[in-house]
């Protein structure tokens, strides 16, 4: 895979001395969609804004295109397209206006097609006469989205683009996403719905308190970390476990119906032979049963509180 | 360079400027022939004249000055404390641009506009009094150097500010009064000895009595001197702007 991001030992201290980054490494492939998740304050726009231009790093080096965000600072922004978390749009320009703004900042020259065909894309054709302020939130953050298409991006950061966005415009996002991966853009998008991630990505980073804590293939980051439940209806409720069930990894619940049986999914030996066999001598009788995979929220969670946990031991 | 950029930049000032093309114009041509029926026609005709010159044609060069300043400074800081202040400006720090290019852009917009504002009122004068403009390439030289300088300290000023009061205290507390008694309407000659060699110390006094002179051909100071004047405080605007740039300083974290 060809790095088109290249992140090194990148570190941010803020004036406060606060560390909102400490050494991230990362390379991010050309046209892949990668989905950084964290919980709030943990530097995810400050990474994005460090790759950006808006934040100076303290230390290490980011290359974009194999350009140095420093020292060959224009050829390294020409290829980004930047869509801020916080709606800010000048009010009293046109929606057209400010796109053409945005290009001609890039130092592109005009191209009337190019912005239609943008504008048309995010449903904006139509309001293009509109002066941004007239624009309901959604449409603003599209606006925001059209200006950072508007000079042909090979890179797009999206910080939390569906932020308050509702769901049927929210699924037209990620159909333009897909559009733009589709046309060989590189898209690093940030976001708290773990579903997005899940739906989106090819990748997931998961950071929090300015460290990368896991870059991982989507699918692969399931597997690995995916745990399954098996779970068994009874067909008489069971007052406690039988003694020659002790010894498996079963819990049941609250309504005495069911019993759930945790296994690790990729194991060579799930267990489960075993468990049923056990089951079927004590003669117990079951009604259903199914498995359940667990999803990214809960890796995601996970991680995060180990991270956490991790931390207070050392403390 | 960036040059579709800083045109960019430019052009978008200069459409900001239009949207409000009514005040851009109207105020200062009111300003004026209100300047003109207060000194010109109450005072004016006690004075009779300055140096030679009737009072009413030698307050214009003063005016201009005036409102040169006031304009270069307002259109600049506010050009560039507007991204600031909404957050727009996330755009140029990302863009391709660098800080040079961005100052281009604001300064060029901001003494455009002042400098469009100084033709007006340079007309609206012609109605009132006899102008005769003795050096007319100095005297768009004195106009250029002094719309850019002060739209330099008006762009240092919209960049140091951190909330609107910061961005009219100057222009108020420093612009106003240094125009004021720098001999926009009366001659350092006029004034008491002591008060002379303080008015010496005003930097635009140099700027008002050098621009006279492109009209008149008197000056309060020599025009060299002026001249330097000027170049100094270019000088010292870029060399700020060097600085900022150098730093970063209060527009990235
Ligand atoms: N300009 C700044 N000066 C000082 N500290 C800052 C600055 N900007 C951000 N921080 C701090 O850095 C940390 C990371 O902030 P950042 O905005 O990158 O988080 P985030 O992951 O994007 O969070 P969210 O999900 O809420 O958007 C936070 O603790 C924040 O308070
Ligand atoms: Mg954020």
């Amino acid at each position: 895979m060809d790095a088109i991001i290249s992140i090194q030992n990148l570190a941010k201290t803020y004036d406060g001395g606060f560390e909102a980054l400490k050494d991230i490494n990362l390379d991010i492939a050309e046209g892949e969609i990668l989905a950084l998740l964290g919980p709030n304050g943990a530097g995810k726009t400050t990474l994005i804004s460090t790759i950006c231009g808006l934040v100076t790093p303290t230390s290490g080096q980011v290359t974009v295109g194999g350009h140095d965000i420093i020292h060959a600072f224009r050829a390294a922004r020409s290829l980004i397209g930047l869509v801020p978390q916080e709606i800010t749009i000048e009010p009293f320009a046109k929606v057209i206006d400010t796109v053409q703004f945005s290009r001609g900042l890039f130092g592109k020259p005009r191209n009337d097609a190019h912005i239609e065909s943008v504008l048309k894309s995010l449903s904006l054709w139509d309001k293009r006469n509109a002066r941004n302020q007239t624009l309901s939130g959604g449409m603003k953050r599209r606006v925001l989205i059209a200006k950072a298409l508007s000079h042909e991006p090979r890179v797009l950061f999206l910080d939390e683009p569906t932020a308050g966005v509702d769901v049927t415009l929210r699924k037209e996002m990620w159909e333009l996403v897909r559009r733009l991966r589709d046309d060989g853009v590189t898209i690093i998008l940030t976001t708290h719905y773990i579903e997005e991630a899940e739906e989106m990505a090819d990748r997931i980073g998961i950071i929090d308190k300015g460290r990368l804590l896991l870059v991982e293939e989507k699918a692969r980051l399931l597997h690995d970390l995916g745990r399954k439940e098996l779970v068994l209806e009874l067909g008489a409720p069971l007052n406690e476990l039988p003694a020659s069930l002790a010894g498996f990894n079963l819990s049941l619940s609250e309504d005495r119906q069911h019993l759930t049986y945790e296994f690790d999914a990729h194991a060579e030996r799930t267990g489960m032979t075993r468990l049923l066999g056990a089951i079927a001598e004590t003669g117990l009788s079951l009604k259903d049963l199914s498995t359940r995979q667990s999803s990214l929220e809960d890796v995601f969670l996970k991680l995060v509180q180990d991270g956490h946990s991790n931390e207070e031991a050392g403390e | 360079m960036n040059w579709q950029g800083i045109l960019s930049i430019y052009r978008y000032e200069m459409n900001r400027t239009f949207r409000t093309l009514a005040q851009s114009i109207v105020s200062p041509v009111l300003s004026t022939v209100l300047y003109f029926v207060v000194f010109g026609s109450a005072i004016g005709s006690r004075i009779d004249t300055v140096d030679g010159i009737p009072y009413g044609a030698f307050i214009v060069p003063g005016l201009i000055m005036l409102t040169v300043l006031q304009q270069s400074v307002t259109n600049a800081s506010f050009g560039i404390y507007f991204p600031k202040f909404i957050g727009t400006i996330y755009e140029l720090l990302s863009a391709p641009l660098s800080f040079i290019e961005i100052v281009i852009g604001y300064v060029g917009a901001a003494a455009t506009k002042a400098l469009m504002i100084a033709v007006i009122i340079l007309i609206t004068s012609a109605f009132f009094v006899d102008l005769t403009i003795a050096h007319p390439v100095w005297m768009v030289t004195f106009l250029l150097l002094t719309a850019i300088s002060f739209s330099l300290l008006g762009f240092i000023i919209g960049i140091w500010a951190k909330n609107f009061e910061q961005l009219q205290l100057i222009p108020l507390l420093v612009i106003t009064p240094l125009v004021f008694l720098g001999g926009a309407f009366y001659s350092v000659s006029m004034l008491p000895p002591a008060w002379q060699t303080v008015s010496f110390f005003n930097p635009v006094v140099y700027l008002i009595s050098g621009f006279r002179w492109s009209f008149f051909g008197v000056s309060d100071v020599p025009v060299v001197i002026s001249l330097l004047a000027i170049s100094v405080f270019l000088a010292a605007g870029l060399a700020v702007i060097w600085v900022i740039f150098r730093t970063g300083w209060r527009i990235k974290a």
